[in-house]
């Protein structure tokens, strides 16, 4: 039964009973301990220092005047949009289709199933390439809209298509295990009472998945902001005309106008940083909400 | 209590069920489906010559290969260490704990530009550890360490987010069981415990080797860029499709693509295979 | 009439779930559906609350088809295994859901919810939520949440099921006081014949789909029209014609008088409950087996006492503490056995001599 495999083995007798056991010579368990967190620390905190530290080398000055560049706004502006796109289009999507998932059968199932992961597994300029060739001046369905006037590769739209495409996944992983677990039990009895479909959803079952959907949709919103390689591949990567902050932080690299990717990639990793916390908060509602 | 009386039999099949299913499969469709076939199609359809040329080119076998060895190379030491993090992660005490466990999710949340970024400033050769790593003639950045070191932030989460709940969740008796019966530390952890972790571990290095298989985004600070020598595959389409070669970028995603759903798949058919040995 | 069921089938895949069942519910009674875990009761009861559709037969409720009536207009109460409270809502939001979805003004939803915590003694934890409640008053607030619309009809699917025994039989007799004086008609789901006994007017007897027997639980209990209700119904020895064929073991007079004098060759077999078979010391003119105590097992105030006859047949007895003691029976004794009566199969009209009579005497 699912309410079993609450995990709730944090519980400060089990660690106690640990530290006896497995590594009885405290020699090796210290050493355990100083390899994972020194592996941590170097692999993971280090190099964000690294970045904090070189991005105010030069004091605040450098930063603002990147910051105030209109370029930078642009950029993040366009990166902000594709995000919001996103997360309405993939947050409407992934929790109808968990609801697919969870709640229907039908012949090849299984195969939606699998397909949903694909975009996880498909490397971003890969996915790039494969909306190049389908809407491209010369593509499928391109080929139609050149014609009608309407760009899509090398434009916003293909920005949007190669954000969706690789944000797909995140809403319906973290709401199917949760609506798995919901059932289906609270749903008939709302229907008993005389809820519709309609409000059973919204005041039953929404409610009961909130900080599952909550932790997803953060998990897209930061893939989203983070996404480069497809983004990259799509846009043509114009100068100033379709680019999107980790766009920008590249160009300044590659351009040899770092202050401005220092600038950019301080904002993007403090962000990340901030949706982490965002994470670990909405998973520990997640636990409480599964224990009680 | 999955008795056939309590289980729902055909779901809801009314109307507004097979309108929600109609437009998410279409979708899916639209959005995952047809791109995969369009590429298939296109990459194929100037002949098969035309597509084991482009295979087959030197440097696209080359980058094909680093790619692999390099996804390997950072597979062992993520297990080793993914393992190891959850196992403290679980079953010890110490200040900040609290502060890692959340910490663990950021090569998740850090854009992977600015992953290669970090790496750059803190490894590359105007750095200071660069400086002192070069005068002893290694040199992580632009070479071929750069890459690993890169694929190892990225998947850092995998195996230690798969490993951390089973190790949550296993079974205490059984470790005891083992040590009443005589079994020491290191006999209970690689005959009890290590079994049990097996599939979690095997679940989190697929799904590394897969991240790192596809990784572009981190890769292409830290690895220069070099042909024939730290030109992964990713890169290697890329620069095909800025070079303009179509032909050559699409074929070798083709392949880049089957090898990424070949460990998807056998990911997912591993994993039904343990969920019914345990009995799920 | 509350509830009319005619012919229904249900099939899940190649599972019959229901076949051809029918029966009738009256106004104002409880009901209970026994039967075994897969007999399809709890698919029964769906389909009335029209959580399921059967694949033929019709639903009546109140008089009126019901059957393509979907489940939000049917106007049934339905209360669950494990209860389904809306686990984000408090009790009272629990309990007002119904109302406020049929749009009820304020003031009358409030005044209710108000009535139905106090009718189901809950009027102090309006404020909390289910996880803050043990499991005896998450159902009574799911019962409280499922008579707030004033349902035609009452629907609970083995209502006690998840709970601990000494809490179950307080809200098995909480629930038949309620249901005096609600007097909605109830249909519950059991596989326990204890709690059918206890709460039901009248039981259906389920099994693989089909009912086996509808009735009052005492006449259940007496005229069993099938091996398998008698079975069900309690314990029971069965013992076959031809076990008893056996000049020493038994005076067959009285059982040729009573079921035929052909009756011993053929393969039925004659149901006796545990207290209903006396033991002697000594053979008297009453018929008798000879038999011998393999095993003694003190319940409190009876002793059941495991009997062997003709070293193959195995009986089992339900004696009153003081008859053993009195006759000081113990383990290795030979004894002889009686019946007072036999618990005859089948309608009663197939039952010889006074079918009127609840006990067959020999």
């Amino acid at each position: 039964m699912a309410s079993d495999h609450d995990q709730t083995g944090e519980a400060d007798g089990i660690n106690r009973l640990s530290a006896s056991k497995w590594a009885s010579l405290p020699i090796g368990r210290w050493l355990l301990m100083t390899v994972v967190i020194g592996w941590f620390a170097l692999l993971i905190l280090v190099p964000t220092i690294a970045l904090a530290r070189q991005a105010f080398a030069g004091g605040l000055a450098p930063l603002g005047r990147a910051m105030a560049s209109e370029e930078f706004r642009q950029a993040f502006g366009m990166t902000l949009g594709i995000t919001l796109v996103a997360v309405v289009v993939n947050t409407i999507f992934g929790v109808c289709f968990a609801l697919v998932l969870v709640r229907q059968r039908f012949w090849g199932k299984t195969l939606a199933d699998g397909l949903v992961d694909l975009p996880f597994a498909i490397s971003p300029v890969v996915t790039g390439l494969m909306l190049v060739v389908l809407y491209g001046p010369d593509g499928w369905i391109g080929r139609h809209l050149e014609t009608g006037g309407f760009r899509v590769v090398y434009a916003l739209p293909g920005m949007i298509l190669a954000t969706l495409f690789v944000t797909l996944p995140f809403v319906v992983r973290g709401v199917v295990p949760v609506l798995q677990e919901f059932g289906v039990d609270q749903v008939e009895a709302a229907y008993i009472l005389g809820a519709g479909r309609w409000v059973t959803f919204w005041r039953v079952t929404l409610p009961s998945i909130r900080w599952g959907l909550a932790y997803s949709m953060l998990l897209l919103i930061a893939r989203s902001l983070g996404e480069f390689g497809a983004v990259m591949v799509v846009s043509g990567n114009l100068l100033g005309h379709t680019q999107t902050a980790t766009l920008y932080v590249h160009d300044g690299i590659e351009g040899f106008r770092p202050e401005g990717a220092y600038a950019a990639s301080l904002i993007l990793a403090a962000v990340s940083f901030f949706m982490l916390i965002g994470m670990e908060t909405f998973r520990k509602r997640l636990k409480a909400s599964k224990q009680s | 209590m999955a008795s056939v009386e309590t289980t729902r039999s055909g779901g809801d099949t009314g109307l507004p069920d097979l309108v929600l299913r109609g437009m998410t499969l279409g979708y899916l469709g639209w959005m995952v489906v047809l791109p995969i076939i369009a590429l298939g199609f296109q990459s194929l359809v100037a002949g098969p010559q035309a597509f084991l040329d482009a295979v087959l080119d030197p440097q696209a076998v080359h980058a094909l290969k680093l790619t692999v060895v390099t996804a390997l190379v950072m597979v062992v030491i993520n297990v080793v260490m993914g393992t190891a993090t959850a196992w403290v992660l679980v079953r010890y005490e110490f200040p900040g704990k609290k502060v890692m466990n959340a910490l663990i999710d950021l090569p998740f949340a850090v854009p992977t530009v600015v992953t290669g970024l970090m790496l750059v400033l803190l490894y590359g050769p105007s750095s200071v550890l660069g400086t002192i790593l070069g005068t002893y003639g290694f040199s992580v950045i632009y070479s071929q360490p750069g890459i690993v070191l890169a694929l190892l932030f990225v998947s850092y989460p995998f195996v230690i987010r798969s490993v951390q709940p089973v190790l949550l969740e296993l079974d205490r008796a059984e470790e005891e069981a083992a040590a009443t019966m005589g079994a020491s530390g290191w006999l209970t952890f690689w005959r009890v415990t290590l079994p049990t972790l097996a599939p979690a571990i095997f679940t989190g290095a697929a799904l590394s080797f897969g991240r790192a298989l596809g990784e572009f985004g981190s890769v292409i600070l830290v690895a220069g860029n070099q042909p024939m020598k730290t030109k992964t595959t990713p890169l290697y389409v890329f620069g095909e499709i800025e070079s303009g070669n179509k032909q050559g970028a699409m074929a070798v995603s083709l392949v880049l693509l089957a090898l990424s759903l070949g460990v998807l798949i056998s990911l997912n058919l591993y994993q039904r295979r343990w969920s019914l040995e345990d009995g799920k | 009439m509350s509830i009319v069921v005619e012919n229904l089938s249900k099939r899940f895949g190649t599972f019959q779930a229901v076949s051809d069942v029918s029966f009738e519910v009256p106004t104002g009674q409880l009901v209970a559906l026994l039967g075994p875990s897969g007999s399809g009761k709890s698919t029964i009861l769906r389909i009335i609350a029209g959580l399921e559709d059967p694949d033929t037969g019709r639903v009546s409720l109140t008089g009126e088809d019901a059957t393509s009536v979907p489940v939000q207009r049917r106007g049934v109460g339905f209360v669950f295994q494990h209860y389904a409270l809306f686990r984000h809502m408090t009790v009272r939001q629990n309990v007002a859901f119904g109302l406020e979805v049929r749009k009820k003004p304020k003031a009358e939803i409030e005044e209710k919810v108000e009535r139905l915590l106090k009718l189901v003694q809950l009027h102090g934890y309006a404020d909390r939520y289910p996880s803050q409640l043990s499991g005896g008053q998450r159902q009574r607030v799911a019962l409280a949440r499922s008579l707030a619309p004033e349902p035609k009809v009452l629907l609970l699917d083995e209502p006690f099921g998840a709970l601990d025994a000494r809490v179950r039989d307080e809200l098995r007799a909480w629930l038949r006081r309620l249901h005096d004086e609600v007097h909605v008609t109830s249909l519950f789901v059991t596989h326990d014949q204890q709690e059918a006994f206890e709460v039901s007017d009248q039981v259906v007897v389920l099994n693989h789909g089909k009912v086996e027997q509808y009735g009052p639980p005492q006449q259940l209990y007496e005229r069993p029209v099938s091996p398998f209700v008698a079975q069900f119904l309690g314990q029971v020895n069965v013992l076959p014609m031809k076990a008893l064929w056996n000049p020493q073991a038994i005076d067959l007079k009285h059982i040729q008088e009573a079921f035929g004098s052909d009756v011993l060759n053929t393969e039925e077999a004659v149901y006796v409950r545990p207290h209903d078979l006396d033991i002697h010391r000594e053979p008297n003119t009453r018929p008798c087996w000879r038999g011998r105590i393999e095993r003694l097992t003190p319940l409190g105030g009876i002793v059941r006492i495991d009997l062997s006859i003709n070293s193959d047949e195995r009986l089992q007895i339900d004696l009153p503490r003081d008859q053993q003691l009195a006759l000081s029976l113990v383990q290795g004794d030979d004894v002889f056995v009686s019946p007072r009566s036999f618990t005859p199969i089948g309608p009663p009209k197939q039952i010889p001599g006074d079918a009127a009579g609840t006990f067959y005497t020999i």
